[in-house]
C-alpha cells in the first residue's frame, strides 16, 4: 500500500465519528436522496446518488467498525479500499457534489449526507485524489493569500478604486474599528461594485469598519478541497488580523462557503472560540435596516427573485434577512418554487466552480435552476454570494436566458438615499 | 423432529437465544456508535441543539411535498409496510400475551380480521418495494446482499404468520413453529444488518437536526 493511500484510509477512518456511524448504520438504500441532488435529477445517472458518493468510505466504516467487517479482517478476508477506487470516486466526491446540503433535508432516516461528503473529502485529499483545478486554487490561496492570487498590493489598488467610485474613504488597517470587512476574491477582482456599495452603505449608517491588508480574503479553499489543516491556516490568518485590529465583529461577505468556513467551522478548525463575532453581511445590513440606519429612497421596478446561496441559507441559517432587505427595494418580488432552505444549488458551490473538468456537468446541472426560473419572467435575479452570482451568470448565458444577476449589497446601494451619515455611531475611521 | 417438538424448541430455547442475540446485539451496536463520540462544537450557536434535534426525529417521518412527489412509491409502500408490521406485531392478541410475559405490560388488541388485512397490506408493500428495488435504476444501483436479505427476513414472519392465522399450507402447529423460527431469524439477523435503522434512525435524525438547529435551520 502506498504511503498516500495509507494516509488517505487512515484519515477516512479518523473522520468517522458518532454521527457518521449513525448515518452509515441507518441508510436503508431507499434512493430518496438521489432525487434531491441536482446532479442526479438533471442526468438521471444513478452513480450521482448522494449516498453512493460515499461508497469507499462506507467500506472503510464497515471494515473498521462493523462486526462482520472486523471478523473478515481478522480472518484476512476483507478487501481494503484501493487507490484506484478512490481515484474513480474523485469525480463523484468533487465534480458532482457542491456540498449544497439538499440531500440532507430529505433522507427519511435523517442522514446528513453533506456532512459525510465533507468528511470524505478529508480522506480524498490525504490520498492525493482531489481535482487539479481545486488543488491549484488551494496552493495559490496558501502561498499568495487568495485563490485569484490577489496580493496586499492588489487589494490596496482595488480599495483606491473603490474610494474613487464611492467618493468616500475606504478604511484600511484601522485598529479599534468595530467591524473587519472581508471580501471574496470574486468581489475584489470581478464584482468590483460591491466594495464601493458597502463603503457607501456603511458611511450612511455610521458603521465603524475597516479592511485589513493582512486578512482580506474570505474564501477558504481548504474547506472546499476538504483539508482541515489548510482550512485552519486560512481561518487563523483572519483571526490573527482581527485580534490585532481588536475588532468586535468580522463581516463574512457575500460568499457562501466563506460563511461556513468562518462562522461554523472556523472555531473548530483553530480549536478555540473567537474573541469576536462573525456576522454575515446580509445579517448586518438587516440589522441596520431594523435600526433605521439603512435609508433607501427608491425602488426596483422590474420583477425580482432571490437565489438562496446554499451555505448562507440552508447550511448557514441566514434565511429571512435577504428577504426583508429586498422587501425594502423591490416593487415586484416573487419567490421561485422551492425557495428558502429547499432551494436548488447554482451548481458551482463546494469547489465545483474552481474545477474546470466539471464545467460540462455543472452546466447540465444548472438546468435545474433554469426550470426553477422558467415562467417567472424575471428582470433581475438577486443573490448574496459572489460565487453563485458568477455561476448564475454563466448558466443563464449558457441557456440563453435574459435575466440580469445582481448582488444584494450592490442592489441596496443603488437605492441608497443620499443623506448625511447616520446619527448613531458616526464615522470613526 | 415432530411439529410439536419443533414448536416447543422454537418457543423455548430458540426464542431465548434469538432474543438474547437481538437485545445484546442492538445495545452493543448503539453503544459502539455513541462511544465514537464527536468533538464539542466551538462555534457560537444561534440556537440550542437538543430541541431541533428532537423535532427532526419526529418531523422527518413526513416528507416535504416535493420529495414525496419524486419517490411516491417508496414513501407509500414504506408507510404501509412499517405501519402494518408494527400494528400486527403489537396488536395481535397472542403477540400481546407473549409481550406481556416479557414486559408485564398489557394493552387491548385489534380484531383478527383487521390483523389479517394489515398482514396482507404489509406483505404487498414489501413485494412492491422488492420489485421496485429490482427495476428502479437508483435503488438497483444501491442494492447489495444485505438489502435482499433484510427484505427476506422481514417478509418471512409476515407470510408465515398469515399462513398460520389462516390455517393454510401446513398444519397449524407446524406453521406456527415456522412462524416463530422466522421471527428468530429476524431477531438474530437484526443487529448485524441494516435493520438496525429501526433504532439508529433516532440518532441519525437527531444529529442532523441538532447540527442544523444550532445554526438556526430547522431541517
Ligand atoms: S435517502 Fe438516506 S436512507 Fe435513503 S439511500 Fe439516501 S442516505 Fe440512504
Ligand atoms: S450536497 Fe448537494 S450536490 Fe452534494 S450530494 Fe447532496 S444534494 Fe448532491
Amino acid at each position: 500500500m502506498s504511503g498516500k493511500l495509507e494516509r488517505g484510509l487512515n484519515t477516512l477512518k479518523a473522520q468517522i465519528d458518532a454521527p457518521m456511524a449513525a448515518f452509515f448504520s441507518s441508510c436503508v438504500h431507499c434512493g430518496v436522496c438521489a432525487h434531491a441532488c441536482l446532479f442526479y435529477t438533471e442526468t438521471g445517472d444513478p452513480k450521482y446518488t448522494p449516498i453512493y458518493k460515499l461508497e469507499p468510505m462506507r467500506r472503510v466504516w464497515q471494515q473498521e467498525y462493523s462486526f462482520w467487517g472486523k471478523l473478515a479482517r481478522a480472518l484476512g478476508l476483507s478487501k481494503p479500499v484501493t487507490d484506484q477506487e478512490l481515484a474513480d470516486w474523485e469525480e463523484l466526491v468533487y465534480d458532482s457534489c457542491t456540498l449544497c446540503g439538499r440531500c440532507s433535508l430529505v433522507c427519511p432516516v435523517g442522514n446528513d449526507i453533506t456532512y459525510m461528503i465533507r468528511r470524505m473529502r478529508e480522506g480524498m485529499v490525504a490520498a492525493g485524489h482531489a481535482p487539479k483545478g481545486l488543488k491549484q486554487v488551494t496552493v495559490r490561496t496558501v502561498e499568495i493569500g487568495s485563490p485569484m492570487g490577489i496580493t496586499p498590493e492588489t487589494l490596496r489598488k482595488q480599495a483606491a478604486h473603490a474610494e474613487q467610485d464611492a467618493g468616500l474613504p475606504v478604511p484600511l488597517d484601522v485598529a479599534g474599528a468595530d467591524y473587519l470587512l472581508l471580501l471574496s476574491a470574486n468581489e475584489t477582482m470581478v464584482f468590483t461594485d460591491t466594495l464601493p456599495a458597502l463603503t457607501r452603505i456603511f458611511h450612511q449608517a455610521g458603521v465603524s469598519w475597516t479592511l485589513s491588508s493582512e486578512a482580506y480574503e474570505a474564501t477558504n479553499a481548504g474547506i472546499q478541497i476538504g483539508s482541515s489543516d489548510i482550512a485552519a491556516e486560512l481561518v487563523q490568518r483572519i483571526v490573527s488580523a482581527a485580534e490585532k485590529l481588536k475588532v468586535k465583529y468580522v463581516i463574512s461577505p457575500e460568499c457562501g462557503h466563506a460563511y461556513t468556513a468562518l462562522r461554523w467551522e472556523g472555531p473548530n478548525l483553530i480549536g478555540r472560540p473567537y474573541p469576536f463575532e462573525v456576522i454575515h453581511v446580509a445579517e448586518l445590513l438587516d440589522q441596520l435596516r431594523a435600526e433605521g440606519r439603512l435609508k433607501l429612497d427608491s425602488r426596483e421596478t422590474g420583477r425580482l427573485s432571490f437565489h438562496d446561496p446554499c451555505q448562507m441559507v440552508r447550511r448557514g441559517g441566514v434565511i429571512e434577512q435577504p428577504r426583508r432587505l429586498l422587501d425594502q427595494v423591490a416593487e415586484d418580488f416573487v419567490e421561485m418554487p422551492d425557495a428558502g432552505i429547499h432551494n436548488w444549488c447554482c451548481g458551482g458551490g463546494g469547489g465545483v466552480s474552481a474545477n474546470e473538468r466539471a464545467v460540462p456537468l455543472r452546466r447540465r446541472a444548472f438546468h435545474r435552476k433554469k426550470e426553477q426560473l422558467d415562467g417567472l419572467q424575471l428582470t433581475t435575479l438577486v443573490t448574496s454570494c459572489a460565487n453563485c452570482r458568477d455561476m448564475l451568470e454563466d448558466g443563464l448565458e449558457y441557456y440563453d436566458m435574459d435575466i440580469e444577476v445582481k448582488g444584494l449589497a450592490d442592489l441596496l446601494a443603488e437605492h441608497l438615499a443620499e443623506s448625511e451619515p447616520g446619527a448613531q455611531g458616526g464615522e470613526q475611521s | 423432529m415432530s411439529g410439536i417438538e419443533l414448536l416447543n424448541w422454537a418457543r423455548g430455547p430458540g426464542l431465548q437465544i434469538a432474543g438474547a442475540v437481538f437485545v445484546i446485539g442492538v445495545i452493543v451496536r448503539l453503544a459502539a456508535i455513541l462511544l465514537l463520540g464527536r468533538k464539542t462544537d466551538l462555534s457560537r450557536p444561534r440556537e440550542g441543539a437538543m430541541w431541533p434535534g428532537l423535532r427532526t426525529v419526529l418531523t422527518r417521518s413526513i416528507p416535504d411535498a416535493g420529495t414525496f412527489r419524486r419517490s411516491p412509491l417508496v414513501f407509500i409502500a414504506g408507510y404501509v409496510f412499517h405501519l402494518g408490521f408494527l400494528l400486527t406485531l403489537l396488536f395481535y392478541a397472542p403477540h400481546i400475551l407473549l409481550l406481556k410475559s416479557v414486559t408485564g405490560l398489557e394493552w387491548p388488541g385489534l380484531p383478527v380480521s383487521l390483523i389479517d388485512v394489515l398482514a396482507v397490506l404489509s406483505i404487498t408493500a414489501l413485494v412492491a418495494l422488492f420489485i421496485n428495488r429490482l427495476i428502479d435504476p437508483v435503488r438497483r444501483h444501491l442494492s447489495r446482499c444485505g438489502d435482499w436479505l433484510a427484505l427476506l427476513v422481514t417478509v418471512l414472519p409476515l407470510v408465515t404468520g398469515y399462513l398460520a392465522l389462516n390455517r393454510m399450507l401446513l398444519p397449524y402447529t407446524d406453521m406456527l413453529a415456522w412462524h416463530i423460527l422466522s421471527v428468530e431469524l429476524l431477531l438474530v439477523v437484526f443487529p448485524f444488518s441494516k435493520l438496525m435503522h429501526t433504532f439508529s434512525f433516532v440518532l441519525a435524525r437527531w444529529y442532523n437536526g441538532a447540527i442544523a438547529g444550532r445554526k438556526g435551520v430547522q431541517v
